[in-house]
């Protein structure tokens, strides 16, 4: 069974014929050739999909393009704005948060979906106070993007790129918590 | 040294980071191509046997499909002396998940379904998929991985073991790894006959491939001969690739599916992703291993004997034998040395390289022992590996191009805190956790492999191209070699634009065996060289030189080896076992470092892959259905952000005289050798329960 809808893929219509078993993601890239979100897994469960579904993050591969008819999609190629790489970009760049960049367009939406998260002040499973603002340490980070999986192994280098991202001007920014010297000893 | 200081040495960022991180880098699957089919493969679901009937029927009824390939419709090969890539050759079947054929069609929806379609019916026969130490069939490759010889014996190490104050002699055990690129294996094929991209007269048949791998050349060379073409008539096309780790280092069954496929719809491109999935069966793995480690030594911890027996799988259809002991011929000194590999040839998936193949599960067997010997010796883990450093290779007998494996130790030790590791395992508590510090030696030989060649051409205003058919496959080797060309023609990094990844460029050897900067580097320097030498500093534009790499003399007169030390702390919940990983550091001796920046990336890559082998990984074989039961990341885990905190690397500043014009010894694999073995040795420390086996799980912990 085919379907005909249409979606905003990095802010142009996108009007597509498609079979409606046909993933968010087969969508995108099989369909509109719309290809910086990788399929690494097909099940959810690595996050290369990864892309903005009207402002959220989600696993392209587990939705059906066909539910998504008049969304909002936005993946790492639409994050650049007039030839300039969205901030997080910039820093993913400045800390070689990645290797070989297969993860790497689903890393930074992951990123850019969490940090929208974390300023609406949702809490993780690692926050302590549900109730206040969150603020965004390196165990905090690793939290929320622990569904974007990295073989090269870049992950000390993503957490770097977005604590660099998020530090306040006034150099705030939260360092690695587990020092030998902090700890007590029996 | 014949490459002045300037951008080698410098953290340049990488050349294809902007297109990394906006997502527009191509990779196989994602170049556009027009009228593109789709293939879904069919796979067997038998562990050994014969396929009896297969009746694609109902397959090829489903609307949009273009064709049902079997083993009867399938070409027939030019070329199956490789049995891995004899696909759909015959009704054999070998292992589960091998191919036994392949549906196309015009969307992946319709092949998807139209494969689950196909029924197959087999004549099964008995499978034996499961590696015992103690089994029968047991044999002795020619020789192991590398080109190594199977076994070593040196002295008497039964009568030094006999004759030792301090013994160790366990077992010790690796599972079945898998290499899990986060880019699935892909091949985009396209039969053409001439006029395509590459050239060829009309009527000729050519293949292009779009393909994922760590050798553009190795892929066209090997189609070539499968296919029974001239290798100048096939194209394989690869700039971008998803990591390989060793698994796209030599083409597999795949490759040839999909050429196999394409000559079904001529002049159609056919695109071919293994699944997650089928790359547990399909994409090469890491065998399992069974290590025997003895050591004996003096009181004074200074060993008399070092013997490393293993016992490892190859497949049936084709051999694989891991170097897993070959280490230990060149670690420590000892007078009495015996390695040896024994081989079942099992009902199982082929195995090929993974990073470090080899030192990777080897180190984590002689380095356990060796931190039991330490304790055993009631020795200092750091002053027992120091006591035992020997002056020449104890191999071969060569000095050393450059072995400063105590000075890695000390250094790290010095910036880990390593004074503060318990003497007595299991008394340092910090709240719930029981905290301990491990260390475990690494090593990964020098390569630099014949066969690569580079040329220079002068593009006008300042500019130039290197042309290599290089891979960079996250390594960072396209800005090294853009940094190398840039010193060795004495111009600005700027100038220099660097094309890899096409088997149209001149040929280069496999980024395998953490050889690309040496080989592909010692070619583009020499042709850097050349190009001077013919035209000087005013190059007419369109002046163009070449060479092929040099050969390396003083690679037959000394040992050459990187060597680390790694060092990790890890915390286990005293009442549930959780292990955690606060802090890796690796210390590395690899020669000149080209780019700290993405040498950095590249040491703590292979040190979160050897985090992730210590505590997550293990492929669990059904050995009733012969069926790799963990077939996907939710239950085959590699580590992720969370369990992943502080890893970082250091290295020394030194250059190795005798490794080629650049000083460098290749920096790819070490990372991950020992990485697990000090993650075990820390829980030992943590805890006091020696774990032998990986991964180490929780419930070791709690017996």
């Amino acid at each position: 069974m085919n379907a005909r809808i249409t979606l905003r893929v990095d802010g142009r219509d996108r009007p597509v014929a498609l079979d409606t078993r046909t993933t968010l993601l087969d969508a995108l890239r099989d369909r509109l050739s719309v290809t910086s979100p990788k399929k690494g897994c097909d099940h959810g469960q690595c996050g290369a999909c990864t892309v903005l579904l009207d402002g959220r993050r989600v696993v392209s591969c587990l939705i059906l393009a066909v539910a998504c008819d008049g969304s909002e999609v936005v993946t790492a190629q639409g994050l650049v704005e007039e030839g300039e790489p969205h901030p997080v970009q910039r820093a993913f760049l400045e800390e070689d948060g990645f290797q070989c960049g297969f993860c790497t367009p689903g890393q930074i939406c992951s990123a850019v979906g969490m940090l929208q998260e974390v300023k609406a002040g949702h809490p993780s499973q690692v926050t302590d106070d549900l109730t206040g603002p969150v603020t965004l340490d390196d165990e905090e980070i690793r939290e929320r993007l622990s569904g974007n999986l990295c073989r090269c192994g870049a992950y000390v280098n993503i957490v770097a790129a977005l604590r660099e991202e998020t530090a306040p001007s006034e150099e705030t920014s939260p360092r690695a918590e587990t020092s030998p010297s902090e700890e007590a000893e029996s | 040294m014949t490459v002045r200081r300037g951008a080698v040495g410098a953290p340049a960022p990488r050349v294809e980071g902007l297109a990394k991180v906006t997502g527009s880098a191509a990779y196989a699957y994602d170049r556009p191509v027009a009228d593109p089919v789709y293939a879904c493969p069919v796979q067997a679901t038998i562990a050994r046997g014969r396929v009896v009937a297969i009746d694609g029927g109902a397959a090829a009824g489903v609307e949009g499909v273009l064709a049902v390939v079997t083993h009867r419709e399938a070409a027939r090969l030019a070329d199956t002396a490789d049995a891995e890539l004899a696909v759909l050759q015959s009704d054999a079947v070998a292992f589960r998940g091998q191919f036994v054929g392949v549906v196309l069609a015009e969307t992946p929806e319709a092949a998807r379904q139209a494969a689950g379609l196909v029924r197959v019916e087999y004549d099964e026969e008995p499978h034996d998929t499961e590696l015992r130490a103690d089994r029968a069939g047991l044999y002795t490759p020619e020789q192991v991985n590398g080109g190594f010889a199977p076994d070593t014996d040196e002295g008497d190490v039964d009568a030094a073991m006999e004759a030792a104050a301090v013994t160790v002699d366990r077992i010790y055990t690796t599972p079945m790894l898998f290499n899990n690129p986060m880019e699935p294996h892909t091949s985009v094929a396209v039969w053409g006959d001439g006029g395509d991209e590459g050239g060829g007269g009309p009527g000729e048949a050519r293949l292009t491939l779009y393909d994922s791998t760590q050798g553009a050349h190795v892929v066209r060379s090997t189609l070539a001969r499968v296919f029974g073409l001239p290798p100048e008539r096939v194209r394989v096309i690869s700039p971008y690739v998803g990591g390989g780790f060793g698994s796209k280092g030599m083409p597999h069954a795949h490759n040839v599916l999909a050429g196999l496929a394409a000559m079904a719809v001529p002049g159609r491109p056919v695109k071919l992703a293994l699944t997650r999935q089928q790359m547990f069966s399909l994409a090469g793995h890491r065998t399992p291993t069974i290590q025997r480690v003895r050591l004996g030594a003096g009181a004074d911890g200074r060993l008399t004997a070092v013997a490393h027996e293993v016992v490892e799988h190859t497949s049936a259809l084709k051999e694989f034998a891991e170097q897993t002991a070959v280490g230990a011929r060149m670690m420590y000194a000892a007078p009495n040395r015996r390695t040896a590999h024994r081989l079942a040839a099992l009902d199982v998936p082929v195995p090929s390289w993974m990073r470090a193949p080899g030192e990777a599960p080897g180190f984590f067997g002689l380095e356990v022992a060796m931190d039991e010997l330490a304790q055993a010796c009631g020795l200092d883990p750091v002053e027992l590996r120091a006591r035992n450093e020997p002056e020449v290779d104890p191999e071969s007998g060569r000095p050393w191009s450059g072995r400063h494996l105590v000075r890695c130790l000390r250094e790290g030790a010095a910036r880990f805190g390593w004074e503060e590791r318990a003497a007595v395992p299991g008394t340092r508590r910090a709240g719930r956790e029981l905290v301990g510090l491990g260390v475990a030696a690494s090593t990964y030989p020098y390569y630099r492999f014949p066969g690569s060649r580079a040329v220079v051409g002068y593009d006008g205003s300042g500019r130039y191209t290197v042309r290599i058919g290089a891979a960079d496959i996250g390594t960072g080797a396209w800005t090294v070699l853009t940094q190398i060309a840039a010193d060795a023609l004495e111009c600005p990094l700027g100038a220099v634009r660097v094309e890899i990844g096409d088997s149209e460029l001149p040929p280069a050897t496999v980024a395998g065996g953490s050889s690309g900067t040496a080989s592909w580097g010692s070619a583009i320097v020499a042709a850097c060289h050349a190009f001077r030498g013919a035209y000087g500093t005013e190059p007419p534009p369109g002046a163009e030189a070449g060479a092929d790499m040099p050969r390396d003399p003083d690679a037959e007169r000394f040992a050459m080896h990187s060597f680390g030390a790694q060092f990790a702390e890890v915390r286990v919940d005293a009442d549930t076992g959780e292990i955690r990983v606060p802090r890796m550091l690796g210390v590395f001796s690899a020669g000149r470092i080209v780019n700290p920046r993405t040498a950095r990336s590249q040491f703590i890559g292979g040190m979160t892959m050897g985090l992730s082998m210590a505590l997550h990984e293990r492929g669990v074989l059904d050995h009733r259905t012969g069926h790799v039961v963990n077939h996907d990341f939710a239950e085959y885990h590699i580590a992720t952000h969370a369990d992943v905190v502080d890893v970082d690397a250091v290295w020394l500043e030194e250059e190795d005289a005798h490794a080629g014009p650049l000083g460098a010894r290749g920096i790819g694999e070490i990372g991950i050798v020992g990485a697990p073995a000090a993650i075990a040795n820390a829980v030992h420390n943590a805890t006091g329960v020696r774990v032998r086996d990986l991964p180490i799980t929780p419930d070791l912990l709690l017996r």
